[in-house]
């Protein structure tokens, strides 16, 4: 799968998973329950949110490291065809 | 009481015999580029001095060509690390026996290559690395920038078990084993401290020899005083992973 299938995909997840949790509120107070909140169930919601959001940017920062690699990679070969292009045009003149 | 060392001379005979190649990077250096690869050419006229442009928007590229180098123009800017790099590439594709790095704002005394030349030449250091700090004297930078490098150098030869003093100069010499490293991986911003460590890890050899710098001719650091921090967290944080990554594979 492409990078941007992979964070559709996630996102789609994520948001069946939060909108199960907010129709099923039985099952939302058991999971904050786990985690000790008592208060204001719903938190558990902004919880698996922020979490989804940080494995978004931790995803994308891998993506765009390896692209950036990549395009550093491709500015040195070009650099480098150009010079070797060069240099033989100006032999094939010169000659 | 100071010793006084003759200069160590490079065997003429065996220099003239290798294709040698020296990497000029540059960014934005018009001001004294040209100085700069003529100096170069006068050392030393069998020498294919590549300058590489960094996507300068000056007249680096036009002078330095009109100086007598060759030059790659990046189409944008890598940074150092990327621009040293396509100078490796080049050394290896093209079969150079030995290149060495130089600055393009004139701080690397082209005088001092016989010295930095010289454990390459003897096969004694697959790389060879010009110290500011090992006896000699001349430019040695800023007082706070001083204590910084003394930091990196206490870890950097900490983790190669050899001691390392100036750990941040550009100011190199290698032969084909380190043209090969460095064309196949090259860190990429202030990537002198964390290619000693590579250099390390891939169990080159490397030796530092004395020189003397002098300080820059045009331009500024690229390293302010915000900066200064950047570099130093960038710099210790990249040096620790360089440790754990695996080794680069390897070109054919």
């Amino acid at each position: 799968m492409t990078p941007l299938r992979v964070s559709i995909a996630a996102a789609i997840a994520s948001l069946l998973l939060l909108l199960v949790l907010s129709l099923w509120r039985g099952g939302l107070n058991t999971i904050a329950g786990w985690f000790g909140i008592s208060g204001y169930p719903p938190a558990i919601l902004f919880a698996v949110g922020i979490l989804f959001i940080l494995l978004v940017l931790l995803h994308y920062s891998t993506v765009i490291s390896r692209l950036s690699d990549q395009s550093t990679i491709l500015a040195q070969r070009l650099a480098l065809l150009e010079e070797r292009f060069r240099e033989e045009r100006d032999q094939h003149r010169s000659a | 009481m100071t010793e006084v060392l003759e200069a160590p001379k490079v065997d003429a005979e065996r220099l003239r015999a290798l294709r040698r190649v020296a990497i000029v990077p540059a960014y934005n250096e018009d001001a004294s580029i040209a100085g700069v690869v003529g100096e170069l050419l006068a050392y030393d006229p069998g020498l294919r001095v590549v300058v590489v442009d960094d996507g300068s928007a000056d007249r680096t590229a036009e002078l330095a060509r009109a100086a007598g180098a060759k030059v790659i123009s990046l189409p944008f800017n890598l940074g150092i690390g990327g621009a040293v790099q396509t100078g490796f590439r080049y050394a290896w594709e093209q079969g150079f026996d030995v290149a060495v790095r130089a600055d393009g704002d004139g701080q690397h005394d082209p005088a001092e290559l016989d010295a930095i030349l010289r454990p390459v030449l003897a096969d004694e250091a697959d790389v060879a690395v010009g110290s500011r700090f090992i006896g000699g004297d001349g430019y040695r930078s800023s007082r706070s920038r001083r204590a910084g490098i003394r930091l990196l150098a206490w870890i950097v030869s900490a983790l190669t078990r050899q001691r390392i003093t100036d750990p941040t100069s550009g100011f190199q010499a290698a032969n084909r084993l380190g043209i090969r490293l460095f064309a196949a991986d090259y860190p990429h911003d202030y990537p002198e401290a964390e290619a000693t460590v590579m250099v390390f890890k891939h169990r080159l050899r490397l030796q530092e020899v004395p020189v003397k710098m002098r300080a820059r001719e045009s331009g500024r650091s690229s390293i302010t005083a915000v900066r200064s921090v950047y570099y130093m967290v960038k710099v210790v944080l990249a040096i620790f992973v360089a440790l754990f990554r695996r080794k680069a594979v390897p070109l054919d």
